[in-house]
């Protein structure tokens, strides 16, 4: 009885699929021009965004940029999972020798500068190369350094959680508010502006700050259980 | 005609720290030498007009993978011999 539920709704899921690939026709000769052209001149003329490729990414292959965001969140979460027994059973990491005080310092110095770096890198990410990916990495490389320097500096793991997750559902919030407005997922529904201002691209800069703030928040989780893991 | 040569430059150098990963016994100094080509390679992805690109593998390449790795060897071994030896010893299969 439950194999033949199981596979009725494979065939019924099966057919739905088959028949929706077989309808697209991929070899076609409307395939053969490719999406660049109308992609590019869609880019200066509706969206007026300056960067081509942050376009592309957040806008036209949106959808894909919420599926990298859900596998790095599904990889660091394991990792975490993974580690969590051990990092809660011994309290302080072990050091094999001390920063010295010049490492202290300068890291101390430098830190704001690496961070500064990064938001300036996510939130330009429509104007100048960069965008959330990259930004959120240079911000989690300022953190790392911090956690070399000084062994006994710490991140709040219930903040760092709450970023990720607050990030995450107005990303999804972003998409489903462009559903309701415009009728598809993650449509550009706000005004554009001007080209090469920082308020333009409708939703573009507000989704690439988020997912900075989300890629900061998982990589610095990241560096930090491993960091604090022993054996 | 400069450009050229330096893109082969650059080329014959990532090969070379490739080279020198995978022949290397130290395991520290065969991760920094892969840091060494994600360098090279950040900066061949400006050359090719990919700053975007370029940005990614600096950051994640250079600063991220590397240090994970550099976390993996302080908990684990540092030499590869070091390894074989320990599981002969102790009769652990590799």
């Amino acid at each position: 009885m439950k194999n033949t539920i199981v596979i009725l709704l494979l065939a019924t899921i099966g057919y739905y699929l088959g028949t929706i690939f077989f309808g697209i026709g991929f070899g076609d000769a409307h395939f053969a021009n490719g999406v660049k052209d109308t992609y590019l001149a869609l880019t200066t003329s509706e969206l007026k965004v300056a960067n081509t490729v942050t376009s592309i990414v957040v806008n036209f292959r949106g959808f894909d940029t919420l599926g990298e965001v859900t596998v790095l969140f599904l990889a660091a979460t394991a990792l975490g999972g993974i580690l969590y027994k051990k990092r809660h059973a011994v309290g302080e990491r072990t050091v094999l020798f001390p920063a010295s005080s010049i490492v202290k310092s300068g890291a101390k110095l430098i830190f704001p500068a690496i961070v500064l770096l990064g938001a300036y890198v996510f939130i330009h990410g429509h104007l100048s190369p960069g965008g959330g990916f990259q930004g959120g990495t240079i911000i989690a490389t300022g953190f790392l350094l911090m956690l070399l320097a000084y062994d006994n500096f710490s991140v709040n793991h219930n903040v760092l959680s709450f970023i990720e997750s607050f990030a995450g559902i107005f990303f999804v919030a972003f998409g489903l508010a462009g559903l309701l407005i415009s009728g598809t997922f993650l449509e550009n529904f706000m005004p554009v502006g001007t080209m090469n201002d920082l308020f333009s691209g409708g939703v573009i800069p507000i989704i690439y700050i988020l997912v900075g703030f989300k890629v900061a928040a998982e990589l610095t989780g990241v560096i930090y259980t491993v960091l604090h893991e022993k054996d | 005609m400069i450009y050229l040569i330096l893109f082969a430059v650059l080329l014959l150098l990532m090969l070379a720290a490739a080279v020198y990963a995978t022949f290397q016994r130290d395991l520290l100094y065969a991760v920094i030498a892969t840091g060494v080509i994600s360098l090279v390679l950040s900066v061949i992805f400006y050359m090719l007009q990919a700053p975007d690109v370029a940005l990614t593998e600096a950051a994640i390449g250079v600063a991220l993978t590397t240090i994970i790795f550099i976390i993996t060897i302080r908990n684990t071994v540092r030499h590869e011999d070091e390894h074989d030896k320990h599981s002969r010893e102790k009769k652990i299969q590799p």
